[in-house]
């Protein structure tokens, strides 16, 4: 591996600033919408939950939803354009950037679109009567691990995906349980045990605990180091993952 | 045997996909200001020799040299000298001309400031220069694969590797595109490139290798080989299929050889045939021009359609 990855993450970064509208509105859009009508409209009918309003117990878990959403939208559809119909992968393995860079670069930059998207919603926050703590500046760091796991994950998808119908799998049977079930929208513990220890599995639902403890609790204690130490592990992970099986699409 | 001067060299290259063999023992090389043309129908496995000289495909069995480097070791230092225009058209086409060659020679780690100058150099060359901050998908397909063949020089290469250089293009733009390739070969390029347009590839090739179903069927000096192979002159003449079987009678004490193409017998002669002159008298309609590549290709590939 080189430092190349950076020249690829670039070269991403200057065609997404070509459509920097059209994309802030998508990132900005859902999620904002999504607050509005499960705070607004169905949280004034639901019972406060582990002592918060429902709009407060689901906001961290948007946070996190949106980065995972971001991240491995742009590492599944994205990448999986640069790969087949836009044939960029091609363009740029002819040049010293080797598949490892390539793969790395993408999966940094599906992070920091998911990172993007994960601050606009943090942003938006207050506007929904959650207050702004200093301690969700530390989440950053933590949003991007986030982001590093589920883009290497869209980049592993890409790597083996067909065609574009191939993605409805990973988003149907993967992205979407974890999004209703990773403590995001209900707390995880209300689940049969089994069932929240199968989703407690999935990084999704560490990410959520780590935002709600950086929004609302104590971000200083075990458990959520614990929480950052899975996030780690799975974003290096699943890294190895992806490069091994994009290698393994490219290199004939 | 590895010569030194070889600038990429193929040895007893195979690569198996499966049961299927689509690059069987090649032994080919391009020495340094030599321009090399590689070509067979399709299926010949041009393409697959391509992609393993730039590690996309790993061969199955033989060893690949580029600038004396082994290309398992030193892919990377490779690619650094080396100018790749693939076959596809793989531009961004969200960004401008300018902005996709200084992406590229991103990626070769080149300083802005001398990709810009680098950058401004080729679009003058390529006739692009007023095209400079046009997003790509504004240009035609003619000035696109300029672009093509620009970002390709933008690391300064000393080997410049072509698929299909001029693929779909009308005559105007591939015109172009060959008489720019003559002045990067006058200018000492070595190149190494794939074509089906071999009225330019005539013109611009030191040597041809064809390839068929994974195999070299023969190599060496374009006028040499069209020359060996089939002739120096040929007469194309039309009538109808019994007038041609008379004439083609007639003519079995030369040193010829003749081939029907549609409804015309092509007459190939190595060395000067008065009883065909003679018998052509008869003829209303006949041509004759000297040999091309073209006629050498169809020879050795034959005449019908792979797929």
């Amino acid at each position: 591996m080189t430092m190349y990855f950076i020249k690829v993450w670039l070269r991403n970064a200057r065609v997404w600033q070509k459509h920097i509208k059209a994309s802030l509105i998508g990132n900005l859009g859902e999620p904002f919408l999504f607050l509005a009508a499960m705070g607004y409209g169905l949280g004034r009918s639901v019972a406060d939950v582990e002592g918060m309003s429902y709009l407060e117990f689901i906001a961290p878990g948007l946070v996190v939803s949106t980065v995972m959403h971001s991240a491995a939208f742009e590492t599944a559809y994205g990448s999986y354009t640069r790969l087949t119909t836009q044939q960029t992968f091609l363009g740029i393995l002819m040049t010293p950037v080797s598949v490892m860079d390539l793969a790395i670069g993408e999966i940094l930059w599906g992070a920091t679109k998911g990172l993007m998207a994960g601050l606009v919603v943090l942003a938006c926050l207050p506007f929904f009567g959650v207050s702004f703590s200093w301690t969700e500046l530390a989440l950053v760091p933590a949003l991007f691990v986030e982001g590093l796991c589920f883009a290497a994950m869209g980049v592993s998808v890409t790597a083996v995906a067909r065609s574009y119908e191939f993605f409805h799998y990973f988003l149907t049977l993967f992205i979407t349980p974890l999004f209703l079930f990773s403590g995001i929208l209900f707390p995880i513990k209300d689940m049969h045990p089994w069932l929240a220890s199968f989703f407690g599995f999935f990084p999704l639902s560490h990410a959520a605990e780590v935002s709600r403890a950086f929004c609302y609790g104590n971000p200083m204690n075990e458990a959520v180091f614990w929480h950052i130490a899975v996030l780690l592990f799975y974003s290096i992970g699943m890294t190895v993952v992806a490069v091994h099986l994009l290698k393994k699409r490219i290199i004939t | 045997m590895i010569n030194a001067s070889h600038v990429v060299a193929l040895t007893e290259v195979t690569k198996q996909f499966g049961d299927s063999v689509v690059v069987d023992r090649l032994d080919l090389h391009v020495d340094a200001g030599e321009c090399v043309a590689l070509l067979g129908p399709n299926g010949a496995g041009k393409t697959t020799t391509i992609n393993m000289l730039l590690g996309l495909t790993i061969p199955t069995a033989g060893h690949i040299h580029v600038f004396d480097r082994d290309i398992r070791q030193d892919l990377v230092a490779i690619k650094r000298r080396t100018g790749v225009t693939p076959q596809v058209d793989n531009l961004d086409s969200d960004l401008t001309v300018y902005e996709n060659l200084l992406t590229y020679a991103s990626y070769f780690g080149i300083r802005h400031g001398d990709a810009a100058v680098k950058a401004d150099e080729l679009l003058d060359f390529f006739q692009l220069k007023n095209r400079k901050t046009d997003v790509i998908t504004r240009l035609s397909g003619g000035q696109r694969r300029r672009i093509l063949i620009a970002r390709a020089l933008i690391n300064n290469p000393e080997l410049l590797i072509m698929d299909e250089p001029t693929i779909g293009l009308d005559p105007q733009a591939r015109l172009l595109i060959w008489q720019r390739l003559s002045e990067l070969k006058a200018q000492g390029m070595t190149m190494l490139l794939t074509s089906h347009y071999m009225e330019e590839v005539q013109q611009l090739a030191d040597r041809v290798v064809i390839m068929e179903k994974g195999r070299k069927i023969v190599s060496g000096k374009v006028a040499q080989l069209i020359q060996e192979v089939v002739g120096s002159e040929v007469y194309e003449v039309s009538d109808d299929v019994e007038a041609l079987s008379v004439l083609k009678s007639r003519l079995e004490s030369c040193d010829i050889s003749v081939e029907m193409r549609a409804s015309r017998l092509l007459i190939f002669t190595k060395v000067p045939c008065p009883e065909l002159e003679h018998a052509l008298t008869a003829f209303k309609i006949f041509m004759k021009r000297p040999a091309s590549l073209e006629d050498l290709f169809l020879r050795l590939t034959g005449q019908s359609l792979v797929e």
